[in-house]
């Protein structure tokens, strides 16, 4: 029954949808913002997300018929909601519970968000969405390799599949090297520059949303605002000192989230795209040498000790 | 449900997409379109953004005197922005077609084939005036909400080179009012 408790809170109030979706708006604007900075400009205002969401909500959306439209429904959904249950997994307060494999969960959990974007474009039968999830495919092909390679390297030198124990482990030289992977992935999972392929407005529009209006739309910010919060939040568990109280520990998980969104908006704004093809071969030729090699490496000190 | 019709209508007015689409323009409206959302003017302030998808969009942008080829694809477009949404007719030539009246490859003006709320007269106008067209039509949006719009507005800042504030309003009202009448 404490478990159950326990469980919910976390999905709904912290680090769950209380908290997690103000956070999402919140970064969304970081990275609006930080972007008009870089460019010389002011930026949107501070409440902007939240008046798209709310703007986007009292829009109509197109009839849609048949299982498609019922599809193009259902996708944002399905993302929105895993990508809270992602959020929901962090371990930010220690001794919050868990499980051994929940760090598993929460990659397949990632995931999801993703496979929707391909699953939505290709369902919303448009040209430009096809495209865009054909990209969404590519890329999502690459990056992941390196991505679940570094998780793994990181679980395998401290023998632990489970994110609570990850938190609270002291870190090693070979989890630094894994977190450095997982924030070259960062870009590419949540199509920021030089990796903004799928929705690349320049050449395809909107990518996979092109086809997509309204309440639907704003579950699909919604969405990526939520990936932002999992994925940066993924990143600042494993980099996160463990401390005993509370409140220090959710200042510091903020306070790190907070960098790294700040740092990938910056590089997002001080780069230009790269083609399908380079982004491939940056992620197949350059990046998986040094995943396999920290895997290899964790895996050694783990047979040597 | 007051308060959230309230909210709706801040936010509508504080969100304005916009969807920019060339019905024959010479380029020169669609190039100050994208000045004002260049670093002097940062349209991005008032929340507006511009979109590749008309799906995405409140606001549509139409330039250019309509063509024959381009009337019906403003017909789609406009078919195609989900409401509620406001159309805003940027330069001299979507409201009078300008210095190419009466040619006979044009279909023109813009207000035969969609309503029209905002009008930004210049050739071009100037980024500022584009700027308070848009709100101005986030503006009528926010507080018409999906219905169809009575009369257009006209925002009379651009052609003389003035800014908001800094110019004789009236005179250029009159100066705009009678460049449509032409």
């Amino acid at each position: 029954m404490n478990t159950l408790i326990t469980s919910l809170a976390r999905l709904l109030i912290f680090p769950g949808l209380l908290f997690a979706v103000p956070a999402a708006w919140f970064f969304l604007w970081v990275e609006r913002k930080a972007v008009a900075r870089m460019q010389g400009r002011i930026g949107p205002p501070f409440m902007q997300p939240f008046f798209d969401f709310i703007k986007l909500l009292g829009k109509t959306t197109p009839p849609r018929n048949g299982v498609a439209g019922l599809l193009m429904r259902a996708w944002p959904l399905i993302a929105v909601s895993s990508a809270a249950g992602a959020v929901g997994l962090l371990p930010v307060l220690p001794a919050s519970g868990g499980f051994q494999g929940d760090l598993i969960l929460l990659l397949a959990l990632l995931e999801l968000p993703s496979m929707c974007i391909i699953a939505a474009g290709f369902s919303s039968r448009s040209i430009f969405g096809e495209i865009g999830s054909a990209r969404e495919a590519v890329l999502s092909v690459s990056y992941n390799i390196v991505f679940l390679l570094a998780i793994l390297s990181i679980a395998a030198s401290q023998h632990t599949f489970s994110l609570s124990e990850l938190a609270t482990l002291p870190s090693s030289p070979l989890r630094w090297l894994g977190v450095l992977a997982l924030l070259v992935c960062l870009p590419a999972k949540l199509h920021l520059n030089p990796f903004s392929l799928p929705n690349a407005e320049q050449e395809i529009y909107s990518g996979p949303m092109t086809e997509y209006a309204g309440p639907e739309l704003a579950m699909w910010e919604l969405s990526h605002g939520l990936e932002w919060v999992a994925a940066t939040g993924l990143v600042a568990t494993l980099m996160a000192p463990a401390v005993a109280a509370g409140w220090l520990a959710i200042l510091i998980f903020i306070v790190i989230s907070f960098a790294i969104v700040l740092l990938l908006s910056v590089v997002a704004s001080a780069t230009a795209r790269l083609q399908i093809d380079t982004t491939v071969r940056f992620y197949w030729q350059c990046t998986l040498i040094f995943a396999v090699l920290a895997v290899a490496a964790a895996l050694f000190v783990r047979f040597k000790a | 449900m007051n308060l959230w019709k309230k909210l709706m209508c801040y936010s509508r007015s504080h969100s304005p997409w916009l969807f920019h689409m060339n019905s024959g323009s010479c380029n020169g409206c669609d190039i100050e379109i994208i000045a004002a959302l260049s670093p002097r003017y940062d349209a991005e302030q008032l929340g507006v953004r511009l979109e590749g998808s008309p799906r995405h969009a409140d606001i549509l942008c139409v330039t250019g005197p309509v063509t024959h080829n381009a009337a019906a694809a403003i017909r789609t477009v406009y078919g195609q922005v989900c409401g509620p949404k406001a159309v805003v007719a940027i330069g001299s030539c979507p409201a009078t077609t300008n210095v190419f009246i009466d040619s006979r490859t044009l279909d023109g003006p813009l207000d035969r084939h969609i309503p029209v709320d905002v009008f930004v007269p210049g050739c071009p106008p100037r980024p500022d005036a584009i700027i308070l067209g848009v709100a101005k039509a986030a503006e009528i949006l926010a507080a018409r909400g999906n219905k169809l719009p009575e009369e257009s507005v006209m925002v009379p800042i651009g052609e003389s080179g003035c800014c908001a504030g800094s110019c004789n309003c009236e005179n250029a009202n009159k100066a705009a009012a009678s460049e449509v009448q032409q």
